[in-house]
């Protein structure tokens, strides 16, 4: 057999629950978002700080089991997100492409969307990136890792694009400034 | 691929072949998720039964779903009409496909004729919690309670459905039980069915 490939590595490495229940659960959230908002972009804002918050605890978590060290430039760390990251929580890769010249912008397509299973949105959500939760989820894990990025939907296959595609760009690298946050 | 896909979204979602449900995802992030769900309703809500509740209309919505998937896929389009047949599709099929085991025990009542009981040593959703104690008797349990009865009603017994700590002795964690009430009707109908 051909040796694992790292991101199988880690998947195999954590405790696995059934996809569907993800899926649904992460509907039923939307459904509820929807009802106490009354309004698609508040969802949409919602869903990304809820991501965020996910995001900000996730990276750790990330750290600790996936066996990956610090990434020496942004390009290292797309790949480790579409490689590693998406296949250890998600079960999914993605393919990075479209850099830009300066390598700080690039797209992550995802191969597969847990999410969307058994989703469509109707007429009166047209507006709703249903899966923005990802984009908060990613902007905050890199913020733990000293790099303020913006991270956006550029496709999306509910809306009728044919792939989900996530916008990655690198704003800046944050030094950590002192005292160091990890003895708090 | 990419052209295999751009043709499966234009076919409405009934009309897509359905997964064997067989694809995983990380516990982890599912336990991401529920947090952010508990944490979320916490901010909406004014006391701990509100926030139960909220928990469980969202756990209702899934139960709704999983029956459909579930009969669709398991049981070639039938469905439970009798009240042991559906108490023990709940306890095996719909706790295998969400929890990948069935559960631990299912009892019946010894005071009430329409309660039940079902048990679990360390629920899924329980795993990662510890309530604050000023929080009291609340159970994250609720949202599979909402499940439980999403399940229920949806093949047509309507049911009250709570989630309960109940303290197991020589173990530090208490197990969670998922207590079933039967509405009238549905013992009524169970009598007449003999």
């Amino acid at each position: 057999m051909a040796p694992a490939k790292p991101g199988d590595a880690a998947f195999a490495n954590v405790d696995h629950v059934n996809a569907e229940l993800f899926t649904l659960t992460y509907g039923a959230m939307v459904r509820q978002l929807l009802t106490d908002f009354e309004d698609v972009e508040e969802v949409n804002k919602q869903l990304d700080t809820m991501g965020y918050n996910i995001g900000i605890r996730l990276i750790d978590d990330f750290l600790s089991k996936a066996n990956v060290t610090r990434c020496s430039e942004f390009r290292e760390t797309a790949d480790v997100i579409a490689k590693i990251g998406f296949k250890m929580f998600l079960g999914v890769t993605a393919t990075v492409s479209n850099w830009n010249a300066d390598f700080t912008e690039c797209s992550l397509v995802l191969d597969d969307n847990p999410l969307v299973d058994f989703v469509e949105l109707p007429e009166t959500c047209q507006g709703l990136y249903y899966c923005n939760v990802l984009c908060g989820v990613i902007r905050g894990a890199l913020e733990m890792v000293s790099m303020r990025t913006e991270v956006k939907w550029a496709r999306d296959m509910l809306r009728g694009d044919d792939a989900y595609e996530l916008r990655l760009k690198l704003i800046e690298h944050v030094a950590e400034e002192y005292p160091y946050k990890d003895d708090d | 691929m990419i052209g295999a896909r751009a043709v499966k979204q234009i076919v409405n979602v009934v009309d897509r072949p359905l997964g064997k449900g067989k694809s995983e995802v990380s516990v982890n992030a599912l336990s991401f998720l529920f947090s952010e769900i508990v944490q979320y309703n916490q901010t909406r809500v004014d006391n701990i039964a509100e926030l139960e509740r909220r928990l469980e209309d969202q756990g209702y919505g899934v139960g709704l779903r999983f029956l459909e998937l579930l009969c669709h896929r398991e049981k070639g389009n039938k469905r439970e009409i009798r009240l042991l047949g559906i108490l023990s599709f709940v306890h095996t099929t719909v706790w295998k496909s969400l929890f990948g085991k069935v559960a631990d025990s299912l009892e019946k009542g010894t005071e009430h004729d329409d309660e039940y009981m079902i048990s679990e040593k360390e629920l899924l959703v329980n795993k990662y919690i510890s309530v604050p104690k000023d929080m009291g008797a609340f159970n994250c349990g609720a949202y599979v309670a909402g499940i439980v009865k999403g399940v229920l009603e949806g093949a047509g017994f309507p049911a009250r459905v709570t989630a309960h700590y109940v303290p197991m002795e020589g173990q530090s964690r208490p197990r969670t039980t998922i207590l079933i009430k039967f509405s009238e009707e549905v013992l009524r109908r169970e009598a007449r069915l003999g």
